[in-house]
């Protein structure tokens, strides 16, 4: 991670910035522009919802890179979670009619809460164990769900949309701008917090958590927040999709979609904001192709089986995708941009 | 007294089934550190070949018992020789996604092949009832009781006589001493995949002939974790004492309880228990506990 030859820090704050070049200055300010005038120059709904439901993707899967990326806990109860921020945030709205920026940090809270539990935990539970216990946590979690007369049971939740003043965030469009903002501020927000002690602590811990505490680093705290701040982006990410989509379900949060996330983690390359956003763009675009192109297509050529080539398509996709990525490219797409983007800075020299 | 004994028997015997599936968990996680969760997988593509050779296209039993064998063999050394090998001291992460991503693709090829709707299998056994004092005993599960304890007791003698059953205790024990005993690390690996998807296709069978087969199928691969977890994950025995425990627990559960918290708990319940199990026990009942060094 280096300049181009000519180039060097001159102060430390230049040398601790997070945009450094005045190139970096233009690309972030023009992806930032180009992303909140997308609905203008775009006027495809379609589009829109599959951004809107990214980014809320994205949230959760940053808290997940947190866990497991950084601090190097598997969990496969991210979407349980999700499902706790979503079905509080849905339960303040409706019965206690609180505002949506009240709601969802509340949401976030409690989901961080919950994850605590698996926090405590943690300091002893490694490796297939750990996975063993989110599992039957993500399990026992959406059954309570699914079953408790104040969640709504099997029917779900049906809430009211968020509003700011006279704005009500009611369509895609309008609700892109909401959900564009808050995704926009965790991704600056996680990226601080991975450069900063916090951040560093988390990857002591991963690469050894004995030689972590033996460094002077409090094994129990960082454990305790790393599932603290992964069920918290959960516990967001759901607060949105349940402002967004207006209607929570217990079906929206299955282990499978925990898996999904965990895949996105995985393949977007392991403890890395950018492997995050990565990840969830490699596996929407995948899904996209498997759902809307793919699957039709062979449905097409084989009608007799067109109900399930769909489903069965995207999971077979999907499955390739992680089999093909773990033999491959272990570390991820992010690494492959890392040396892209080092050999850019260093061309036309190759070191 | 005769409704327990009732709810006992039947748990036992379901339970049984739960032991089976189980081993084959243990048997990779004890040599290869793998822990598979295409395992579901295997076991419903088992049934499914097995339905497809013997209903669709219309061959004797015994050819579809054989056929599914064979696919069974090819399946786990393919399994074996095209993901798993390339992951041999990998970190746990990439091996968990690796077993996923399998399960994911195997689940995909299944509802493609097969879809999702519901098939009766040919049964194997008479549906007839057996009363023995005041319990009723289904033969079918008799018949896969009796299957299971065979099965075991085979394992067993296996493990304990056998050179190859040996072989891959040593290398449970470790990579360099097998090695170094002249012991094919790399073979012993894909003989346990073999044999674990063989158990798992006759689970699958099992299963099948008892309650016809659909994609739920699948979800046998999770609900035997907490046998595992609760036999401890290397052990091949706890493995199926895991599995009668479970399938106890869910009958009387469902005997006892299911009337006043709902029957649909007793699939959760397995969960709970190992939930609780592992917050005072983070190695599970019978597990190895590790040293760690730095």
């Amino acid at each position: 991670m280096g300049f181009t030859s000519s180039r060097y820090n001159t102060s430390y704050e230049k040398d601790a910035a997070i945009v450094r070049t005045r190139l970096q200055w233009g690309f972030m300010i023009g992806f930032i522009v180009l992303l909140f005038s997308f609905p203008f120059y775009v006027d495809s709904d379609y589009w829109i919802n599959v951004l809107n439901l990214a980014a809320i993707t994205l949230i959760s899967v940053l808290g997940l890179n947190f866990l497991l990326g950084y601090c190097g806990q598997i969990s496969l109860a991210q979407s349980a979670f999700m499902a706790i921020g979503a079905y509080t945030s849905a339960l303040l709205a409706n019965k206690l009619a609180l505002p949506f920026w009240v709601s969802m940090p509340v949401a976030g809270l409690v989901a961080g809460l919950v994850g605590l539990i698996f926090g405590f935990s943690s300091l002893k539970l490694k490796g297939f164990y750990l996975v063993m216990a989110t599992l039957a946590a993500q399990l026992i979690i959406m059954y309570l769900i699914s079953h408790m007369s104040l969640t709504g049971g099997v029917e779900g939740i049906i809430l009211s949309y968020a509003h700011l003043g006279p704005v009500v965030f009611n369509t895609g469009r309008s609700s892109y701008f909401l959900i564009m903002t808050i995704t926009v501020i965790m991704v600056f927000f996680s990226t601080g917090l991975a450069r900063a002690k916090i951040g560093r602590a988390f990857i002591a811990i991963r690469d050894n958590d004995l030689a972590a505490e033996v460094m002077g680093i409090n094994l129990f705290h960082y454990k305790v927040f790393a599932f603290f701040l992964g069920c918290f982006y959960a516990g967001i990410a759901g607060s949105m999709w349940a402002y967004y989509t207006g209607l929570v379900h217990p079906e929206q949060f299955t282990l499978i979609d925990s898996i999904w996330q965990l895949a996105m983690v995985l393949v977007g390359g392991m403890g890395s904001i950018m492997g995050s956003i990565f990840g969830v763009a490699f596996f929407k675009v995948l899904d996209l192709l498997a759902r809307d192109f793919i699957g039709p297509w062979v449905g097409a050529v084989f009608p007799a089986l067109a109900i399930n080539i769909t489903m069965g398509m995207v999971q077979i996709i999907f499955g390739l995708a992680i089999i093909l990525f773990v033999i491959f490219e272990p570390r991820g797409i992010n690494h492959r941009w890392q040396i892209l983007k080092n050999y850019y800075r260093l061309w036309p020299f190759t070191y | 007294m005769d409704y327990f004994l009732q709810m006992a028997i039947s748990g036992i015997m379901i339970g049984s089934i739960y032991g089976l599936v189980a081993i084959g968990f243990t048997l990779i996680y004890k040599c290869s550190s793998v822990f598979n969760f295409a395992q579901g997988e295997l076991l419903a593509l088992g049934a499914y070949v097995c339905y497809g050779i013997i209903v669709q296209i219309g061959l004797p039993i015994w050819v579809g018992f054989i056929g599914t064998f064979v696919f069974a063999v090819i399946l786990g050394l393919a399994i074996e020789r095209l993901t798993l090998r390339r992951m041999v001291g990998q970190p746990i992460l990439g091996i968990i996604m690796m077993t996923i991503g399998l399960s994911t693709f195997l689940a995909g090829v299944l509802l493609i092949t097969w879809g999702g709707r519901y098939r009766a299998y040919p049964s194997f056994f008479s549906s007839k009832y057996i009363h023995i004092g005041g319990v009723v005993l289904f033969q079918e599960y008799l018949y896969s009781f009796s299957i299971c304890v065979v099965l075991v007791a085979v394992f067993f003698w296996f493990f304990r006589y056998h050179k190859w059953g040996l072989a891959m205790r040593v290398v449970a024990e470790s990579h360099e001493v097998a090695a170094s005993m002249g012991i094919s690390v790399m073979r012993v690996f894909a003989l346990a995949w073999i044999i674990s998807a063989i158990v798992a296709a006759i689970a699958g069978i099992m299963l099948g002939s008892i309650n016809g087969i659909n994609m739920s199928l699948i979800e046998m691969g999770l609900k035997v974790f907490p046998c595992i977890l609760i036999g401890g994950l290397e052990s091949v025995g706890g493995a199926l004492i895991g599995g009668l425990i479970l399938g106890l627990s869910e009958t009387i559960y469902i005997g006892y309880l299911g009337s006043i918290f709902g029957s649909g708990f007793k699939d959760i319940v397995g969960y709970v228990v190992i939930l609780l199990i592992l917050f005072v026990r983070p190695y599970g009942l019978f597990g190895w506990k590790r040293i760690e060094r730095i």
